[in-house]
């Protein structure tokens, strides 16, 4: 049977499973509606959050970007697990004891202040949209690959999606979506790894096959260090970033990640402090499979690549090279004219991507008019095909690759509910409930929910149809945000009981604008840009985070220890917080 | 109720002594191995690994599952100790 059959069949009874789950869980109350009324077990709330957090990004480009940056992929790797531990030791405990359903519910009563409430409504606002665009778009692309459907017409059908189960059971719904959305992808991203990985390793596990012999007897990662070297790459295992720069970005990435706001709420969810504590750590351990598989998949596929198209005649190229190029995520240009495909060192390009001519070549390949006339190398290959072609390299059944669809599109629509929840909860309980009408009914707060994350999805959708030039840039923007801003004020408050209004508010500001700051100058050129060689103190953007989480903290707290300690009341709160017993449910008073 | 504050004081602060300890090696196998030393440990191997390579994509996040895990029961034990489990 095809493709496209293997596809729709599992794509379609992904869905109506999907479904099915929404119209079983429909909330009835703001509690059911905001936190999934308190009850979720630490085993489903540990994969609803794993399914929240691994995003079209992580199922889709996380193993495609390792692959061609080797060992600086490892920031990626260390960074999205390690905030892991951050957030069961340093926070979920915590936040689950104070027992409120937002992170702007904590700051805003911990700083007792509605400008501090305010400033972090604001960066969940941010950062909760900018992660959603992407995510709406990759649905978009997963069906354009896949199905052959419009790209555009792949948001739609992702919004409608999304829109059903989260309207009708709010993060109840949610929760139960996505512990199935989880098994979905997990189950899609690991049988093409077994399947590689015995194939290449004669290992089925991948995280031995990747330090396993392939055939011949030298070692994997040796033969792909002595590919990369032999065609001009830098070393597999080494990789081309500054140590400082690693770690900045890979501390930013981690505290980043305990600050994202729908994955700290995530945390109310559960009855206990305990409970907190255990479905952080089923959290972690489910993530730990696909972050652990990634890199394996990494170096399967970039092997697989450079041996299956390196000096190869174009016309002997097995036919998943031409459908890829077909869809413009793969050029080639034969610039010394030996009909060999040339694949070493260097830029294919002028510019990013590849503008194609409407003509074709000698060989039948697809014209682009801007190879790059410096560069020998002839090959452009777009690193989000990695994980998406490489059931076609391995050659692999045709169900396998509508389970790797299937895939993509559990872990994208499960990221978008998350986000969004958190968006709609930010506009109908913070903002109207808090700070509007204290006196709106709970039925007129879900209704506002309702209409919230209405408004929410039409906005995403419109983002994901019509996605702005700096989104890619502000992906990244997103953690350095959390970490500069969310991260110190919680972590703040529950260490420090000091930490008074005017510290932690002074140092939020301060370290959003910051950040703000860095990135537009360096990724979107204001402020009279810059190279990296203006980056102050060799730090790119994406470790900035680590630089202006730092900056917070300083100033946090010199500011409060300058200024009155804050009243009684609040540094009660502080120390019941610190003990778990007592912690009752999720709740409004 | 000063028992139950004595209590809650002791109990933080084993609880900050957990945490040192444990985020200590947290960062020693991610930023330590996997980034600082990696140059110096991709000197030895682990099978095909070398090792500060494994440690950075592989080995560290082993260690965090761990971590969490160890966390979870001192803390279980923790909260019996002084009376807070529930």
């Amino acid at each position: 049977m095809s493709v496209q059959f293997w596809t729709w069949l599992l794509v379609g009874i992904s869905f109506a499973l999907y479904f099915g789950i929404a119209i079983w869980a429909r909330a009835g109350s703001t509690k059911e509606f905001y936190v999934a009324g308190g009850g979720v077990s630490p085993l489903a709330n540990g994969m609803a959050t794993a399914a929240d957090w691994m995003s079209a990004a992580s199922f889709i480009s996380m193993a495609g970007i390792i692959s061609f940056a080797g060992y600086d992929g490892s920031v990626y790797l260390m960074g999205w697990t390690g905030g892991y531990v951050l957030l069961a030791l340093l926070l979920a405990p915590y936040l689950r004891k104070f027992g409120k359903f937002t992170v702007p519910d904590f700051i805003g009563d911990r700083y007792y202040s509605n400008t501090a409430r305010t400033v972090a409504v604001f960066c969940a606002l941010i950062v909760s949209f900018t992660y959603v665009a992407g995510q709406m778009r990759g649905v978009g692309i997963v069906f354009s690959q896949f199905l052959q459907v419009d790209i555009n017409l792949g948001v739609l059908i992702g919004m409608t999606v999304v829109l059903i189960f989260s309207l009708l059971g709010g993060m109840k719904g949610i929760t139960y979506t996505q512990v199935a959305q989880y098994c979905v992808l997990i189950f899609a991203f690991m049988v093409p790894a077994f399947f590689i990985s015995l194939q290449m390793t004669g290992n089925i596990i991948p995280q031995i096959g990747m330090g396993g012999k392939v055939e011949g007897g030298a070692f994997l990662l040796d033969k792909l260090d002595a590919l990369h070297t032999q065609l001009g790459f830098n070393e597999y295992t080494s990789g081309t970033k500054s140590t400082w720069d690693v770690f900045a970005i890979t501390l930013a990435l981690m505290t980043g990640t305990a600050g994202l706001p729908h994955v700290i709420v995530r945390f109310f969810t559960v009855p206990k402090v305990k409970d907190a504590r255990k479905s952080a750590g089923y959290a972690l351990f489910l993530i730990a499979i696909l972050y652990t598989t990634a890199p394996a998949i990494s170096v399967f596929s970039r092997t697989n690549l450079i041996e299956t198209v390196s000096e190869t005649k174009y016309s002997e190229i097995p036919q998943w090279f031409k459908n890829w190029e077909d869809t413009g995520l793969i050029s080639w240009t034969d610039k010394n004219g030996d009909g060999k495909i040339q694949y070493v060192a260097g830029n294919a390009l002028d510019g990013k991507k590849p503008i194609f001519t409407e003509d074709r070549g000698t060989y039948g390949e697809r014209l682009i008019s801007n190879a790059s006339a410096s560069a020998k190398n002839e090959l452009y290959v777009d690193r989000d095909i990695m994980v998406l072609a490489n059931p076609e390299i391995a050659n692999l059944p045709n169900w396998v690759i509508g389970l790797v669809a299937a895939g993509g599109l559990a872990a994208a629509l499960s990221t978008a509910a998350g986000l969004l929840l958190v968006i709609s909860t930010s506009v109908s309980h913070d903002l109207i409930k808090k700070q509007w009408r204290p006196n709106i009914s709970d039925k007129g707060e879900l209704r506002a929910a309702r209409i919230a994350i209405f408004v929410a999805i039409l906005i995403a959708g419109y983002f994901g149809i019509n996605p702005p030039g700096f989104v890619a840039a502000v992906v990244a923007l997103a953690f350095g945000l959390a970490a500069a801003s969310f991260f110190p004020a919680i972590i703040l408050g529950i260490f420090d009981k000091r930490m008074n209004s005017k510290g932690a508010v002074s140092g939020m500001i301060i370290g959003i604008v910051l950040m703000l700051f860095y990135m537009m100058k360096f990724k979107l050129d204001m402020f009279g840009g810059g190279t990296s060689e203006d980056w102050w103190f060799g730090t790119s953007p994406e470790g900035f985070g680590t630089i202006a989480m730092c900056v917070n903290i300083v100033i946090s707290f010199v500011v409060s220890r300058l200024t009155a300690a804050p009243p009684q009341d609040v540094q009660d709160m502080v120390e019941s917080i610190r003990i778990p017993s007592g912690a009752g449910e999720a709740s409004d008073h | 109720m000063d028992n139950k504050q004595e209590h809650a004081t002791a109990y933080w602060k084993e609880n900050l002594k957990y945490l040192v300890i444990l985020l200590s090696i947290w960062f020693i196998v991610s930023f330590g191995f996997g980034i600082i030393f990696r140059e110096a440990l991709n000197e030895f191997r682990l099978g095909g690994f070398k090792l500060g390579f494994w440690f950075a994509q592989q080995g560290s996040i082993y260690v965090f599952v761990i971590l969490i895990i160890v966390y979870i029961r001192l803390m279980n034990k923790l909260d019996k100790k002084y009376g807070f489990d529930e």
